[in-house]
């Protein structure tokens, strides 16, 4: 017992919900604070010089953006470990990973467009990164749509690794063949010095706040899975007793 | 390995031509989706021949994925797949295998469509020859790539829809390559070199990702 890793700990689903029962609260509670101090010391700022009020949208949507390419990046790994590894946990993770992942992808899009009219004049601008967003967002959608699509749990959920690999090694192909079609948005430059400390503050605590609503979501998600998988385990189990009862063979 | 390979290629291309209808049936949609273009957008030909090469592309992505589906589906439904799965080639070969005839069957013949539909658009001269060498260049991407969409999709509920979700933001790249050497050449803005060279490693890093990726889906189905 003491030579596992907490990879092969965490393979049995008991010893995952025990832990995660007690880090959840935790980690919902920090992801609260944080949110909440990051975005209150984020409206407390001075207005900026060109985009006056709106610059605030940035304190919502950098944190949404990031965390869009981070889901992608959790569902490839946990992918990677359900197809090369078995493992039992990786499926779960990547399945609850994706819905969250588009949804704040779709934040992403949203406050970038909202963002977009006073600073820009429209809603929406063909430029390199939008348009990454944009893709990123249907691979997501495709990710979800296919595993409704099959009837057979454990076969969707190979097959949509599959697909969850297969965009990973073509994602960097896209994102360059989008800069190299269009480059209009400025340059990423949160760490280069780009934006003044009064900004940076906040939007550190509120990338990390949000990170941590990410994880915690996941980890609510992945409960939510295994309790769904034990409950029809169950029930088939009851149908077969039944029918057993019944004299007939299930 | 390269006897029961090419004999894959000749079988399938064989069927195709044979079976008739699905290559017909996906000119035919490239026909009539060029031919929409201009009652969509106004008969001004100066307008038209400016967006010819993008508009000719993406109605030939559209045409092409009618036609995906098909790449296993049949062989799926008769058993031969199975068939072909405890073969001596190796699954990763099937696909390939299958992915090629696909772009003989499909990618050639819509790539020779191309140029008398631009005459319909009023395709700048100068743009017809890298028109039809970057389609000849690119098509191989969207059998190879489309092939996996085929693949995952074979044993799910409304696969023919899914297909155009799941593999159309793949053929991106393509789309974006394949366009830009033609207006360049057209614009005369330069790059047409460069973006022609990403367009055919493009196509190579498919021919490789393609089978692998389709082989994998395919096993974990046919198990």
């Amino acid at each position: 017992m003491q030579t596992q890793t907490i990879t092969q700990k965490l393979a049995n689903p008991t010893f995952f919900m025990n832990l995660s029962a007690k880090i959840l609260p935790w980690l919902s509670s920090f992801a609260a604070i944080l949110i909440i101090y990051g975005l209150t010391l984020g409206f407390a700022t001075p207005p900026d010089y060109q985009q006056g009020q709106t610059v605030k949208i940035m304190f919502i949507h950098v944190p949404a953006a990031w965390l869009s390419m981070m889901a992608y990046g959790l569902i490839a790994v946990s992918s990677f470990g359900l197809l090369v590894f078995r493992h039992p946990l990786a499926d779960v993770s990547a399945k609850a990973a994706a819905p969250i992942g588009a949804v704040f992808t779709l934040i992403a899009l949203v406050t970038g467009s909202l963002w977009g009219k006073p600073t820009w004049g429209t809603y929406w601008q063909w430029d390199a990164r939008m348009t990454s967003v944009l893709i990123l967002f249907f691979l997501y959608l495709g990710l979800m749509a296919l595993r409704s699509s099959i009837e057979e749990e454990s076969l969707a959920s190979k097959l949509t690794a599959v697909l969850a690999l297969t965009g990973i090694v073509i994602l960097p192909v896209i994102k360059f063949s989008v800069n190299w079609w269009n480059t209009l948005h400025q340059p990423a430059g949160v760490l280069k010095g780009g934006l003044d400390p009064v900004f940076l503050k906040p939007l550190l605590f509120s990338a990390v706040g949000f990170s941590l609503l990410f994880f915690a979501l996941h980890m609510k998600g992945m409960r939510n899975e295994i309790i769904r998988r034990r409950v029809k385990a169950r029930q088939l189990k009851e149908v077969d007793r039944a029918a057993r009862a019944h004299g007939v063979e299930a | 390995m390269m006897q029961s390979f090419l004999a894959l290629v000749r079988r399938d291309l064989g069927l195709a031509v044979r079976e008739g209808g699905a290559v017909g049936t996906a000119l035919g949609f490239y026909l009539i989706v060029v031919t929409m273009l201009p009652l969509g957008l106004g008969p001004d030909l100066k307008q038209l021949g400016r967006i010819a090469p993008g508009m000719l592309w993406i109605a030939l992505l559209l045409a092409a994925l009618l036609s995906l589906a098909r790449i296993f589906e049949s062989d799926d439904e008769d058993g031969s797949l199975d068939v072909l799965a405890t073969g001596s080639l190796p699954l990763e070969a099937v696909a390939a295998a299958k992915s090629l005839a696909h772009w003989i069957s499909t990618g050639i013949p819509l790539t020779l469509l191309a140029p008398l539909l631009g005459l319909l658009l009023n395709l700048d001269l100068d743009a017809y020859l890298p028109l039809v060498a970057t389609m000849l260049v690119g098509t191989p991407a969207i059998s190879f790539l489309g092939a996996v969409g085929a693949a995952l999709t074979l044993k799910a509920r409304r696969g023919g829809l899914l297909i155009a979700l799941l593999v159309l933001p793949l053929f991106i790249p393509t789309l974006i390559f394949g366009i830009s050497a033609v207006t360049s050449i057209m614009l005369d803005t330069g790059g047409s070199r460069a973006a022609f060279l990403i367009l055919s490693a493009i196509s190579l890093g498919s021919l490789v990702i393609g089978p692998i990726a389709s082989a994998a889906a395919l096993r974990l189905q046919l198990q």
